[in-house]
């Protein structure tokens, strides 16, 4: 039963773990589009 | 709307720290299979919201076929996207949950193998959307995810209409549930839900914006004086 344990905190962790990631993709991509358009906008 | 953002993030996070204690300390152990009985309240809300996401998938596929508003197809995209995430998360912990309960990482049982027929659908669809530059994308897009809302039902109702090695539903069908997990259960889907709403309208944000860079690009291409190298 105590083993098992391990397997509930995986599940838990993997959930948190992609979750996160996607998250921070679209910060990310969000953040990089936000300077290309500032630059676009100085450039005009 | 901007103001409502991090207030229902705010609200999101303790919803989600909330589910978290209920899931791991509150809600009762279960006898059979123990603490790693747990997984099911991260496992079955993750498959519901997928299903619910890729439903508003469905209707705003329908509703661009028809009207061809950017916003629908916008809708459309984003919720194929978390829709692939939530049942991605779906698809991995119901093998760590298996592994230490049925003895094996995976069978290919009706409701497993529809399962993972309909996230491959949708992985195909995101593909779709990101590799073709074509001016009908969206219509095919569209196209596809209306045949991949199909599968939705199929998949959910899979465990009614064959034998299958999953359990048999919790609510209705054959299976029952302890109130208190149902409880749980239902805090956690709750919790998740909002979590899905605030990444969906993050993503809705991102693509507006990705489409803003790229008609800036469009348009200084316009603008470019003829005869210059780009």
């Amino acid at each position: 039963m105590k083993g098992n344990n391990a397997y509930l905190f995986a599940a838990y962790a993997v959930t948190w773990i992609i979750h996160i990631t996607y998250l921070a993709t679209i910060v990310s991509r969000y953040s990089r589009l936000k300077r290309e358009i500032g630059n676009l906008r100085k450039n005009r | 709307m901007k103001r409502l953002f991090p207030i229902l993030g705010v609200v999101t996070a303790v919803l989600l720290v909330y589910a978290l204690y209920m899931a791991l300390i509150w809600a009762p152990t279960e006898q059979t299979m123990g603490n790693v009985q747990r997984i099911f309240y991260y496992h079955v809300p993750s498959a519901l919201i997928g299903f619910m996401l890729f439903f508003v998938n469905f209707g705003a596929s329908v509703f661009y076929l028809i009207k061809r508003k950017q916003a629908a197809d916008i809708v459309a995209l984003v919720t194929a996207e978390v829709g692939v995430v939530f049942l991605t998360v779906n698809l991995v912990t119901g093998p760590i949950w298996a592994r230490p309960v049925w003895g094996i990482w995976w069978t290919w049982d009706m409701r497993l193998t529809s399962t993972l027929v309909l996230w491959l659908i949708y992985v195909s669809y995101l593909f779709l959307r990101r590799f073709s530059s074509s001016g009908e994308t969206p219509t095919l897009a569209a196209a596809l995810a209306v045949l991949g809302a199909l599968c939705v039902p199929f998949v959910y109702f899979s465990i009614w209409f064959f034998r299958t090695q999953h359990p048999q539903p919790v609510m209705g069908g054959g299976g029952s549930i302890d109130p208190r997990m149902l409880h749980v259960l239902l805090i956690n889907w709750l919790a998740f839900s909002c979590f899905a709403f605030l990444v969906c309208w993050s993503r809705y944000r991102l693509e507006v914006l990705q489409r803003e860079v790229d008609q800036a690009h469009a348009l200084e291409s316009l603008m470019a004086p003829r005869g210059s190298v780009r």
